[in-house]
This record gives C-alpha cells, structure tokens and sequence, in this order.
C-alpha cells in the first residue's frame, strides 16, 4: 500500500530553483515592457495575426496539460479507483498552478487587463470564448477549493480558519470534485470550437466542425501522460522512488483514450480527404505529420508493449511524445495552420513573447517545488526508504 | 466526503427530465429585416481618396504621413488599420484602354456591416452589436481587448491599437453611426464626387446593382459582392472584373456564426450536457462510493 503524501524533507533552494527563478525575473521584465510600450512593442501580433503564441501556449497549452487534474480526479474519486489516489495530488496541484496562469495569461494578453472581470457582468452566450471564461473562472475556483485540504492538513493546526475551512468544505467537496470535472470537459471542448468561426483563416488540416470533440478527447488523452511526465521529473530530480506501481497501470488507460483520439482525428481527416497533405512537405504539413505520428500514432504503438509500460525510461518518452503532441497540436491549430489571406507574413512569437512565456513556465514550476516542499502532495517515498 | 442518498437521487431524476425537455435546436439568423447599406460601383471609383479623408475627419481619426492627395500611396495594396478606417487600393488586371494603357481598378475597403457578424457572434461581452439600422457597432465600455472579433472576422477588418499599453480599442468603419441617426448618409459616401458609393436601403441597393448589371452586362462582372458572402453584408459592391483579381477575400455564403453558435447551443443551453453529465458521475460516484472502506485514507 501506498505511503500518505507528505512534505519532502528536502532543502528548497538547489541550483534548479535557481535558473527557474533567474527566467522568473527575465519574463518580469519582458512583462513590464507590454505594458509600458502595448502589446505591439513586446509581441509581433498583427491586425491579420491577432492571437500568438501567448494564447497557443500559455492558454490552451496551458488548459489542455492541466487535464491531469480532472482525469485523475474522475479516475480516482468518481469511477473509484482509489490505487490511484497517490497521484491525484500532485496532479490536483499542476492543474491549480496551470490554470492560475491561464488566467494570468489571458490577462496580460487582452488589451484592457483592468477590464478583464467585464465578462462576468456582460454576456454574450453565442461566444464560445465567453464559455471558456466562464468556465475558467470557476474551475480556477474549484481547484483551490480543492486543494484546501492539502494546505489545511499542513498548515490547519497553525490557522484556525483554515481548519474551519476545511471542515465546512468536507462535506460539499463531493459536489466540487463532480464539478470540477463537468467544467472540465465544458471548457476543453469549448476550446476547441473557438476557431470553427474562422473555417477561411484555420488550414483544413486542422479546421473541421468537430475541433470541440477532438480538443476534448486529446485533452482526456494527455492527463495521464502529462501526470507521469511531471511525477517522473519531480521524482528524479528529488531523488524519490518513481511510482512505478502507479503509474504503470496509469498508463494502461491512455491506450484506450489516446486510441479513441486517434481514430477520430484519422477519420475525420479521411472523410475531408486531407489525409494525403501529409505528402506535401510545406512548413504546415511537416508539423502536422510529426503532431499527427511522433506525438501520436508512435506512442500509442509503444504503448500497447508492456515491457514500454513497465520501464520507467521508456514510459517517461513515450509520455513525452503524447504530451509534445498535444502541445503541437495547440500550436498548429492556433499559430502554423492559422494563416489568414491578408497575412503578408507568417506569424513568429518575438523574444519577449518567448521571455514572458519561460517565465510563467519557470514561476509554476517554482510554486509546484514551493507546494511539495511544504504541504503534503507527493506520496512517493525517498529511495532511501524504499532500498530498506 | 459524504454524499446524501436522496439528495441524489432526486438529483439525477431531475437531470434526466431537464434533458428530454431539450427544445429543437435550429440555428436562427439575427440579421435586421430592412438595414441601410452603401452600393460601391468599383467601375465608377476614380481613386481621388477624397472617401479617406472624409472618413479620417468623421471619424476624429490622426492625420496620415502621406496627404489625402497624394495618389502614390494607391500602387501598393493597404488593409484598413487603427488609423484608417477605409482605403483605397488600386488593381490593374491587365486590360487596357484605347492608348494601351492598363485600366485601373479602385477598390475602397471598410467593414462589410455583415448581417450576421462574426465579429458579433464571437465578441466575449457582446461589445459588438448590429443594430436595427445595419450598423456593426463597438462599444468600447464593454470591450477587453481579447481580439476574439478579430480572429472571427472573415473580411479581417478590425484592427487594433497595439501601441496602446493600457487603454486600445478596436478600430473599424462606424457606418458613421451619428450621421446615420441623424439622417444624413456616412462620411465616404456623401463627398464621392462620382457617386461610385450609393446610400440606402439594402434591398434598394440589391435592386439598383441587379439593375445596372442587367443594364450594361458589358460594363460590369456578373456578381454582386455581399450579397450572399458571409449571409450577406450591408455594403454591397460591383465591379467591372472577377472580385478574386481585385484582392476581395474568398468568404463562404453560409453567415459565419451558424457553424459555432449551433455547436454552442446545441451543446450548453440550458446547460443540459453539463448537468447531465453532473448526474451521471454522481451516480458513478455514489455507485463506487462503498467500496473504498477499507483504501481511503485520514478524511
Ligand atoms: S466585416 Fe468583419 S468587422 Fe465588419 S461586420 Fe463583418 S465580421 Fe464584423
Ligand atoms: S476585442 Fe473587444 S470587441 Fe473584440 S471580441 Fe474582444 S471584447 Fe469584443
Ligand atoms: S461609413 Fe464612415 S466610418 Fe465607414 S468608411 Fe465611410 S466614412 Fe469611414
């Protein structure tokens, strides 16, 4: 049986906290450009080109790499199967600190940051980017209702209120974890349909009306890889036993997800006959074939190999792959296959874009190392322990 | 984590009833029955800019580096921008007058005022609006700078303030709303010394172009732009050669919004998916509750 999750007796500050925290400060300051010069000074966005990699990464990268919260959630709390309890946790954690800064994200890419709450007050139910922030917003909320408990068995004899928190939210955190996944699978879709108004701009290697289905399913497909690439990163960095056990079995069930995503996107490509584009050999149709077959096709292959499951380095790459898809997939859908025809050039994210971006990237993985540090997320044991 | 049995049940009974009440989910177009719009005869156009001036003052927009006046600006092709609201743009295509010269084509470009906008159906807090009267109209109160309206546009009209860190807007033709509501005709189309923009109703318009088509069927191409283009739009043009040739943008006739506004509704109103999706993994829940007795840990 598994160990409870428990604070890592582990120094905090090690050399890896500290390039993190060097790209914290490049970003800050890439960040305080947008918004002494605008959003033109710091982004190469055009009137053509108005979304860049601001909201391909940091955005719906952001949201489809967070869905190990809900897939584990949904495993472990609602289909009741509690082996995998181990990894709710630090899942729970990476789908709390994503999010967070998808909606960072969102802010400092809208023109009006001040004005972002306007969505709240005024409506507009044909938007599905309306949906989105709606279901952000309160999924945001849920997740940190969520992660109460973990902070509160830390922290909860310290503050009173905390304690008190947790109790009142005992009762209804049934309800929320339920939610949690509902908003989930809302907004995932609803991703996805955010281009389907834009069938002249998006290349048909990507633009088809069941973009929310397919962005809901890879999104289902990339929780778990996503959850045995951060377990297999953090573990071997802070020298804990790899989960092996747990993860292992974990990955049994991406073969029938990432299956079922495979399937669709391949019909759907042969039903609007774009599945021969793979032969094209532009720009756009390299990076769809290696979406499409690395981050895809040949993982689900190696997936299907037991002795793939059971090692942890080749778990940890073909997860990777999956996870790389998915990231690619976002970007293809948002910036390579986007080309409108008054674009005069193709769109680049700009050194600050990147900057901000790297930024963000290192500051959730600085608050993720500050969380297990302190509060009890990660059940793995030292290999020390597990050598005894 | 504690879960009432009745509570739930009740709950999962009312999902369902909720589900089969789903009504029938036909996507409706909101288009206005009797819009103004502007006929633009391209054929008419004789490139004096003088529409680009009148809507620079109009609109209080800043004033251009290079003169209203000053025709070189025409031999490379521009898109409406933050600072401009319309352009005109030159083509040649090739045909030639009577001293073999090539024949120009001048082509005036601003916001279509579709009938059914995308830019409208897609704008996060409904800042853009169609009014009664045709009129695509920002708001500017309402807006958040998301960019959405620019992705969804298919004729990629509005532009932006990037250069403003804090307080951009979207920046697109007004149809001179304030001119309109005063009776008076937009800005472009009251100075255009040709007459090559007509004012009017849009059904007028769409009889007056059919007109002048059938009228001289040499003189002109046998289309007329926006009228069936993305469901159709208020601003209507006609032209003396194939519309691809004189850089107008390849849109579909079905209005842009039918696609994602039938995907969104037929998804989520009245939120039945989500909430029957809620029952089924309470149930699931509340089904595999009892069997984690003897796994669960400290709750
Ligand atoms: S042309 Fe574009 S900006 Fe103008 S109404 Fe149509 S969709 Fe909106
Ligand atoms: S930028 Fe403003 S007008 Fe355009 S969609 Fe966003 S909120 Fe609406
Ligand atoms: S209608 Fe008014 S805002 Fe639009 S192009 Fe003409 S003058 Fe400019």
């Amino acid at each position: 049986m598994h160990a409870h999750p428990r604070p890592i007796d582990r120094p905090f500050w090690s050399p890896g906290v500290l390039v993190m925290v060097s790209l914290m400060v490049a970003g800050g300051l890439a960040l305080m450009t947008r918004y002494i010069g605008g959003l033109g000074f710091t982004t190469n966005l055009t009137d053509a080109t108005p979304w860049g990699l601001w909201i391909a990464i940091d955005v719906a990268s952001g949201v489809a790499l967070a869905a190990g919260g809900f897939t584990t959630a949904a495993l472990a709390h609602i289909f009741g199967r509690r082996a995998y309890e181990a990894v709710t946790r630090p899942a729970l954690l990476t789908a709390a600190l994503g999010y967070t800064f998808v909606a960072l994200g969102v802010t400092i890419d809208v023109g009006r940051s001040w004005a972002i709450w306007k969505p709240v007050f005024f409506h507009n139910y044909n938007s599905a980017l309306f949906e989105v922030a709606m279901c952000v917003m309160i999924y945001l909320t849920v997740l940190w209702i969520e992660m109460v408990p973990i902070v509160a068995e830390r922290f909860g004899s310290k503050i009173r209120l905390l304690a008190w928190l947790d109790r009142t939210l005992d009762k209804f955190m049934w309800v929320f974890i339920i939610l949690g996944v509902v908003l989930s699978c809302m907004h995932q879709s609803s991703l996805g349909t955010l281009l389907v108004i834009a069938p002249t701009k998006l290349d048909p290697l990507w633009y088809t009306p069941f973009m929310p289905l397919l962005f809901l399913l890879s999104a289902m497909s990339v929780g778990y890889p996503m959850v045995i690439v951060e377990t297999n990163i953090a573990t071997s960095s802070l020298k804990l036993d790899g989960e092996m056990d747990v993860l292992a079995p974990l990955s049994r069930f991406t073969i029938l997800t990432l299956g079922i995503y495979l399937v669709v996107r391949i019909a759907d490509l042969m039903a609007r006959g774009q599945l021969g584009r793979i032969f094209e050999c532009s720009s756009t149709s390299i990076s769809f074939g290696v979406e499409l077959f690395i981050g895809g096709i040949l993982p689900w292959f190696l997936l299907l190999s037991s002795k793939v499951r059971r090692s942890r380095r080749g778990l940890f790459i073909v997860a990777l792959c999956i996870v790389g898809g998915v990231l690619l997939n976002r970007i293809n859908v948002f910036v390579v296959g986007f080309s409108p025809q008054t674009a005069t050039h193709p769109y680049y994210p700009s050194i600050g874009e990147i900057l901000v971006t790297l930024g963000a990237l290192a500051t959730i993985m600085f608050l993720y190392r500050l969380f297990i540090t302190f509060t009890p997320v990660l059940s793995a044991r030292s290999l020390k322990e597990v050598s005894q | 984590m504690h879960l009432s049995r009745r509570g739930f049940l009740a709950f999962v009974g009312s999902t369902t009833a909720l589900a089969q009440s789903k009504p029938a989910l036909a996507w409706k177009s909101k288009a206005p029955s009797d819009p103004l719009g502007c006929l633009v005869d391209i054929t008419r156009c004789i490139g004096c800019r003088k529409c680009e001036q009148a809507c620079n003052e109009v609109n209080h927009l800043p004033e251009p580096e290079i003169p209203f006046d000053d025709p070189r600006v025409l031999s490379s092709p521009r898109r409406p921008n933050n600072t401009a609201y319309t352009v005109v743009n030159s083509y040649s295509t090739g045909k030639l007058d009577d001293q073999s010269k090539p024949i120009p084509n001048f082509v005036k470009i601003q916001c279509m005022h579709c009938q059914d906008p995308a830019c409208v159906s897609a704008c996060i807090t409904g800042a853009l609006t169609k009014l009664e009267n045709g009129t695509v109209h920002y708001n500017v109160h309402r807006c958040i700078g998301c960019r959405y309206c620019m992705v969804a546009c298919p004729f990629e009209i509005p532009a932006y303030d990037y250069f403003d860190p804090l307080t951009p807007e979207v920046r697109k033709c007004t149809f001179c709303l304030e001119r309109l509501e005063e009776g008076k005709p937009p800005g472009c189309a009251s100075i255009c010394p040709t007459e090559a923009i007509t004012f009017g109703r849009r059904e007028t318009l769409l009889q007056l172009a059919h007109q002048r088509l059938e009228e001289d069927p040499g003189r002109y191409y046998n289309h007329i732009y926006g009228e069936h283009e993305a469901g159709g739009t208020s601003w209507l043009y006609i032209a003396g050669q194939p519309f691809h040739k004189l850089g107008f943008l390849d849109v579909p006739d079905a209005p842009l919004p039918q696609r994602s506004e039938s995907i969104q509704h037929g998804l989520f109103s009245y939120l039945w998916s989500p909430i029957v999706l809620f029952g089924l993994l309470g149930l699931s829940m509340k089904l595999t509750h009892g069997q984690d007795k003897d796994n669960k840990e400290g709750k």
